[in-house]
């Protein structure tokens, strides 16, 4: 495929192949953490003025940051570990970026070639390990297919349904003499994916979308994937339809627009649950009826035709009956139904949704986003969530780990861009928060990064506070503490009568966060009372020089509302505990 | 038997794909009934041939899935009323001098061959579809079936047309240009 012939092509070793590979691929920033059979590599790395490597504390953390970079800047995230135990520290992350789509490519160095499958020190077959992880990975152990491999990933990472790849290159590869041929075109026989929706299809779903009295726009994590946002705002205001956002999606529609009814699923509002469950039309663009949203398929929006677009054909019609498949990428999907509905309003055909949207408005007032402050004075979780989003603001960037704190920064932070909130959401990682913040951070140094995080997630990765203290990563962390793993204990007052078998933490005695930030050069802060949330996020605002933990000690018996428990209707929708919303379904 | 759907998948011929789509049909819960690999006329692609059993998942998912493995290039089910499928099956049967006769006559009988001969048995190979190769074993049961080994199932459509003549066309995407910092 080079233009370039291979005798005036540059001899130098596979590892400064790789480094000038990845430079040409667009790389400025690597996470990672050398070792023995990636060390070739770290050589040239060193003299990159392209590249900055940010030396992490774990692996897993590295993987992290690339996803929590990629996802902040939409750019391809880049991590590096050495073979065995640090390739394996990748899987996690790998997993995270396959559900979730984030465009990732992980480089990895194996043990020489002559050593494979040898049970060699520091072996793992990490490609067999990530094959069901992964969107693709590769083997390398010719230092001539280093340059067509690296361009290959980032193709792939990038485009179509963006995820993760992994690069495995084996030592003796990367110690070899090599001639350098950046290829000039990617030819992947059987990776061809389409972007342009068909035609016909958006002809039947317009034509259901004018016939639909009660549709609703289902927005899922594609379209900030594919930065759609803009599109979708036209599309939504020029049709009037109501609009959901998923949890991957929270941003990708301003939370502040009268059409958008929150975010759907286990944890969403009462009016995005029933605008999906009571619709007559879904319009799918970029989500995949994911359990946490569908709750008990049989019984998900059962009166509803579902317009299902996606970009990957093998979401459509997996999990609910697609009335309409669309396959295309979500920007240019709501293209083409914009400029088909513009021309069919030209011609005086409107879709008429007035009775609908008065109904969802009144439910969306009537069970509107709430929690009871707790009696005793103690703070409530959801209350520093609020004040955080308030003084931070919808410019800030705000990543989450998983659990109770995750659903309440996806509840009560209000976001009004796409690419301000990071979380992990189809693999459900604890411990992501902190190391994507890290990683947001690099990617977009100007904006405040706030790390939402759970005192059982933060002791899961903090020791990425000494890449940020050092590094000059100043990340704000507000670690919502009520001493236990919050969602775990929620389930066990709801389902397991109030049996906590081994959630409790200690975490308000040991450790004492504080002394923990200060231990890795970061300030450390405490607030355990309503009146003092200001003066700290205030006091955690003003500081930009070294990143800031802030210890809230909240309530430990609040509890995430509403929900629909696991494996059950969306029509059983709780708001809070034994409550249940009354529709007044007389007005649809 | 009427859940059972062939498919003809072709592969870039390169290590670990047999383990991609293994992997796949094991973690997806689809469940294999017979795969086979080979070459095909074009070196850089391999062909397989894999019956599933979909009473448990939609053959449409199946085949998605598939094609989301960059290096599957097609997939083609075959349809069983215009297709040609054949399994190979060599049988080692208890057969001496009084049976032996009536042993061959079986083998004469389904148009198998014998490919060696004991004193006290006999080794048959028998190629046909899966109906016809239960229907021998069944037949031969009595005389003592000492060992067997068979081949996953090959197909291909019946006419003139090829499912790989319009695969091998190369469609090379252009690489985004380096960074301009970057002088090669």
């Amino acid at each position: 495929m080079s233009e370039q012939s291979a005798a005036s092509a540059p001899e130098m070793t596979g590892a400064q192949s790789l480094v000038k590979s990845l430079e040409n691929a667009g790389v400025d920033t690597i996470f990672g953490i050398p070792g023995g059979a990636i060390l070739p590599a770290y050589d040239p790395l060193m003299d990159s003025t392209q590249i900055r490597h940010i030396l992490v504390r774990h692996e897993q953390a590295g993987g992290h940051a690339a996803q929590g970079y990629a996802a902040a800047t939409g750019k391809v995230g880049v991590c590096m570990a050495t073979s065995g135990p640090g390739a394996t520290n990748l899987v996690t992350p790998l997993a995270d970026a396959h559900m979730d789509s984030v465009p990732l490519v992980a480089v990895t160095g194996q043990v020489g070639a002559a050593m494979i499958g040898t049970d060699a020190f520091q072996e793992a077959d990490i490609r067999g390990i990530t094959m069901p992880v992964t969107k693709h990975n590769f083997l390398v152990t010719d230092p001539a297919d280093i340059p067509r491999t690296i361009a290959e990933a980032f193709h792939i990472a990038s485009t179509g349904r963006p995820g993760p790849v992994l690069v495995d290159v084996a030592k003796s590869a990367l110690q070899a003499m090599t001639s350098f041929d950046w290829p000039t075109g990617i030819n992947l026989p059987g990776y061809r994916p389409v972007t342009r929706p068909h035609s016909k299809q958006i002809r039947e779903a317009v034509k259901l979308i004018l016939e639909a009295r009660r549709p609703v726009l289902y927005v899922g994590g594609g379209v900030i994937r594919s930065d759609a946002h803009r599109e979708l705002l036209r599309l939504a205001e020029f049709t009037g339809m109501p609009v959901v956002t998923t949890l991957m999606a929270r941003g990708a529609f301003p939370d502040s627009h009268p059409q958008h009814l929150g975010m759907p699923g286990m944890h969403g509002t009462v009016a995005a649950v029933a605008g999906l469950q009571k619709s007559d039309l879904m319009i799918s663009l970029g989500a995949r009826f994911d359990d946490r949203v569908t709750g008990n398929l049989d019984s998900f929006a059962p009166n509803a035709l579902v317009i299902h677009a996606d970009i990957d054909p093998a979401e459509i019609g997996k999990n609910r009956h697609a009335d309409v498949p669309i396959v295309g990428d979500a920007k240019e999907v709501i293209n083409e139904l914009l400029a088909l509905l513009t021309a069919q309003a030209d011609a005086g055909h409107t879709g008429d949704y007035e009775a609908w949207v008065a109904f969802l408005a009144g439910v969306k007032k009537k069970y509107a986003l709430g929690y009871d402050a707790p009696t005793d004075g103690s703070l409530a979780p959801q209350y520093v969530i609020e004040r955080l989003s308030a003084i931070a603001g919808p410019e800030a960037v705000y990543c989450s780990g998983v659990g109770q704190h995750q659903m309440w920064a996806a509840q009560f932070v209000q976001y009004e861009n796409p690419r301000t909130w990071i979380n992990s959401g189809g693999l459900g990682t604890m411990g992501f928060s902190v190391p994507s913040a890290m990683g947001a951070k690099v990617g977009r140094p100007d904006a405040t990064v706030w790390s939402i995080d759970g005192d059982g997630c933060f002791q899961m990765t903090n020791q990425e506070l000494a890449t940020c203290a050092i590094e000059g990563i100043p990340i704000k962390v507000a670690i919502i503490n009520n001493e236990s793993l919050g969602m775990v204990r929620q389930w066990q007052t709801l389902f397991y009568n109030s049996r906590y078998s081994n959630t409790d933490l200690h975490s308000k005695r040991i450790p004492d966060f504080v002394k923990l930030a200060d231990a890795y050069g970061c300030v450390g802060l405490s607030c355990d009372s309503p009146g003092d949330v200001d003066a700290t996020i205030n006091k955690a605002m003003e500081i930009n020089d070294v990143p800031v933990v802030v210890d809230f000690r909240v309530h430990r018996d609040a509890m995430v509302w509403p929900m629909v428990a696991a494996g059950t209707s969306n029509d059983d929708i709780k708001y809070a505990r034994d409550l249940a919303p009354d529709f007044d379904e007389d007005d649809l | 038997m009427t859940d059972k759907h062939t498919l003809s998948v072709l592969v870039e011929n390169k290590p670990g794909v047999l383990a991609r789509i293994a992997g796949l049909f094991s973690r997806r819960g689809y469940n294999i009934d017979s795969l086979a690999v080979g070459p095909t006329e074009h070196p850089e692609i391999s062909r397989m041939t894999i019956v599933v059993d979909v009473e448990s998942s939609p053959m449409e998912q199946v085949v998605k899935q598939l094609n989301k493995l960059v290096e599957v290039i097609k997939i083609v089910e075959l349809d069983p009323t215009n297709s040609v499928s054949r399994e190979l099956m060599m049988v080692k049967v208890r057969a001496d001098t009084e049976t032996r006769g009536q042993v061959l006559d079986t083998v004469q009988l389904f148009r198998a061959k014998v490919v060696d001969v004991a004193p006290d048995a006999v080794t048959i190979q028998i190629t046909g579809n899966s109906a016809k190769l239960a229907d021998f074993l069944r037949i031969l049961e009595p005389f003592g079936i000492r060992e067997l080994v068979q081949s996953g199932m090959v197909g291909i459509g019946r006419g003139s047309r090829s499912i790989t003549e319009r695969t091998i066309r190369p469609v090379p995407v252009a690489v985004p240009a380096p960074p301009a910092a970057v002088v090669v």
